[in-house]
């Protein structure tokens, strides 16, 4: 199912908030099996730009598409169903088990009138499965450590089965070995089910080891793309940390410490 | 997991409690009618005294009170969904003070229950429509801002009817108290409440799971595409729709808007496929109850029901409230 079209193009994109603009006429294409990082400082429009990709807000200028087709052309449920989305720090204003949070991300995949079959619930349990929360299926959210509703988060999104992942920190509030084993969860996706990732990253090494591509967003509007071992060098991570960084390590397994 | 089977178990145990909350009603109070008799002159077979009674005073009183407390109990739990927070009334957001200055401005100008209904109605709109309006600002509402505007708006009227208590002539004041707590003594016909309640609960239950979405906040729903922006606009007109309608017939009944939509999500979550009708069941049958103790317990005295709902609401929750599992970390 190799498909030439990119899942998601961006055309002549402007993004920013209040007068500061994060990204100007930015040329994006995410295509199946990809793996992109979105590098840049705090402030410097990570999120908002993630979520104007995401079809959440809209773009200052310029147009995002989802396979061809607008994200208001496609429509809200259709869309929902090919792409998908991990904000910040979820907060949960009632009390709700860990399995019925990971089942609101069948929502777009049932009819009005359809309840969450036996399916959905395989589903639902093999989501959590694979974050290591199957055990606490029954527990409640309210209750979950920030680790845990991290992972949560991810499973609801699993259990939405998107081909395109748009993930707003990731790793926020992981353990090391959460961290590695979610990117190595991604990066199996993406390889093996030719699923597409765009991750909002903070360490330019862990975004050269696990992502093929980054995009570097400077703050001021400027932006920088192409693979990993291209974009993601000393130089270039110094001027977008605005901190003298120096790489250590070889080739797959590259570190930036300051100097 | 919900499933519908266990929805529809729980919701033929609150219809018999309805069922049994309005049989109870229809026997009680200073006739008392055996329950066999209630029947035979709901079927139509005593024209006697008792007959008049049932069929004529609280029968009405009963389904008015089922229908308020069911309205009530609804806008408070799609309410609480559309502001993501659990404190959220029916009145939190003025539609209970605007009707409150147009009911107490007809009873200051001394008109009859069909005006007074009429003004609290006009009200409730007045008061819902301004909030709506100063609250969608540019980029359209926050949970915040439509949450700030409500509460500014009701306090606003909670000052314009001190002012008129405070300077109504003495012999209005027990009528204004009354409507002020919630009141079902001077009722007409219940059958066009009823309707609403029921068309209204089949208005919001298509959207059921939406709502479960929304509930987890608006961002996260848009992603996992609910028509966010429509849907809230829709709870919103809803759910004051509802309140205005209720609070037209019974006044200002506190408690079961914000405790019993906190019940039933207590005793069986919060999957408003199940919550909904489930607290219309609960709030109606809540609010039969509470009214036949207001006429009941001091009898030939009538209480106000509101009173009623707050003492027998409060302490059901507290018990309910501490028996649910502490929240380990």
């Amino acid at each position: 199912m190799l498909t030439l079209n990119p899942l998601l193009s961006a055309r002549d994109l402007t993004v920013g908030v209040a007068g500061v603009t994060f990204c100007r006429n930015l040329h994006l294409d995410v295509h199946p099996g990809d793996c992109l990082a979105i590098l840049g400082r705090n402030g410097a429009g990570k999120s908002t730009l993630l979520s104007v990709l995401a079809g959440l807000r809209p773009p200052m200028a310029g147009e995002v598409r989802l396979d061809g087709a607008g994200y208001h052309q496609r429509g809200a449920q259709a869309s929902a169903r090919l792409r998908g989305w991990l904000p910040q720090s979820p907060n949960d204003a009632f009390a709700a088990t860990v399995i019925e949070t990971a089942l609101i991300g069948r929502h777009p995949h049932l009819g009005r009138w359809e309840w969450e079959s036996a399916r959905d619930a395989d589903i639902a349990a093999q989501a959590l499965a694979a974050v290591g929360l199957a055990e606490l299926a029954m527990r409640d959210v309210q209750t979950l450590s920030g680790g845990e509703r991290q992972r949560l988060a991810i499973a609801t999104l699993f259990c939405q089965a998107p081909r395109l992942l748009l993930l707003d920190e990731p790793l926020a509030h992981l353990d090391l070995n959460h961290q590695i084993a979610l990117l190595q969860l991604l990066a199996a996706r993406s390889r093996e089910e030719r699923v597409a990732c765009v991750i909002v990253l903070h360490d330019p090494g862990l975004a050269a080891r696990f992502c093929n591509r980054a995009l570097l967003l400077f703050g001021d509007g400027e932006t920088q793309q192409g693979t990993c071992d291209e974009v993601i060098t000393s130089e270039s991570m110094s001027r977008l940390f605005g901190y003298p960084l120096r790489e250590v390590g070889e080739e797959s397994r590259r570190w930036f410490v300051p100097v | 997991m919900p499933t519908r089977r266990r929805a529809l178990l729980i919701l033929v145990a609150l219809s018999g409690l309805a069922i049994a909350s309005v049989a109870l009603a229809l026997a009680v109070g200073s006739l008392s009618i055996p329950i066999g008799q209630v029947f035979d002159i709901l079927v139509g077979e005593d024209a006697g005294s008792a007959g008049e009674v049932v069929r004529r005073l609280r029968l009405p009183r009963a389904l008015i009170g089922f229908a308020c407390g069911g309205l009530l109990a609804l806008a408070g739990a799609l309410l609480q969904v559309l502001l993501r927070n659990p404190l959220a009334d029916p009145y939190v957001l003025g539609i209970s003070g605007g009707a409150g200055i147009g009911a107490l401005l007809a009873i200051v100008l001394g008109f009859g229950a069909a005006a007074t209904n009429g003004l609290a109605f006009v009200g409730a709109l007045a008061a819902m429509l301004l909030v709506f309006g100063l609250a969608h600002g540019e980029g359209g509402w926050t949970q915040t801002r439509l949450l700030l505007t409500g509460v500014i708006v009701a306090s606003g009227c909670g000052a314009v009817i001190a002012l008129m208590l405070a300077i109504a002539p003495d012999d209005r004041l027990r009528g204004m108290l009354f409507w002020l707590m919630g009141d079902l003594s001077q009722v007409g016909e219940p059958s066009l409440v009823l309707a609403l309640l029921g068309a209204i609960l089949l208005v919001s239950l298509p959207f059921a799971r939406e709502l479960n979405v929304l509930a987890r906040g608006s961002d996260i729903a848009q992603a996992l595409g609910v028509a966010v922006r429509s849907l809230r606009r829709g709870i919103y007109f809803v759910a004051s729709l509802a309140t205005a309608v209720a609070v037209t017939h019974a006044g200002a009944i506190g408690f079961i808007g914000l405790i019993v939509p906190h019940l039933v999500r207590l005793a069986v979550g919060n999957d408003q496929r199940l919550l909904l009708p489930a607290t219309v069941l609960a709030g109606g049958s809540l609010l039969v109850i509470a009214d036949t103790l207001a006429r009941t317990v001091l009898a030939p005295q009538q209480l106000p029901v509101g009173v009623l709902t707050a003492l027998i609401g409060v302490p059901v929750f507290l018990v309910l409230l501490a028996r649910t599992h502490p929240r380990g970390g």
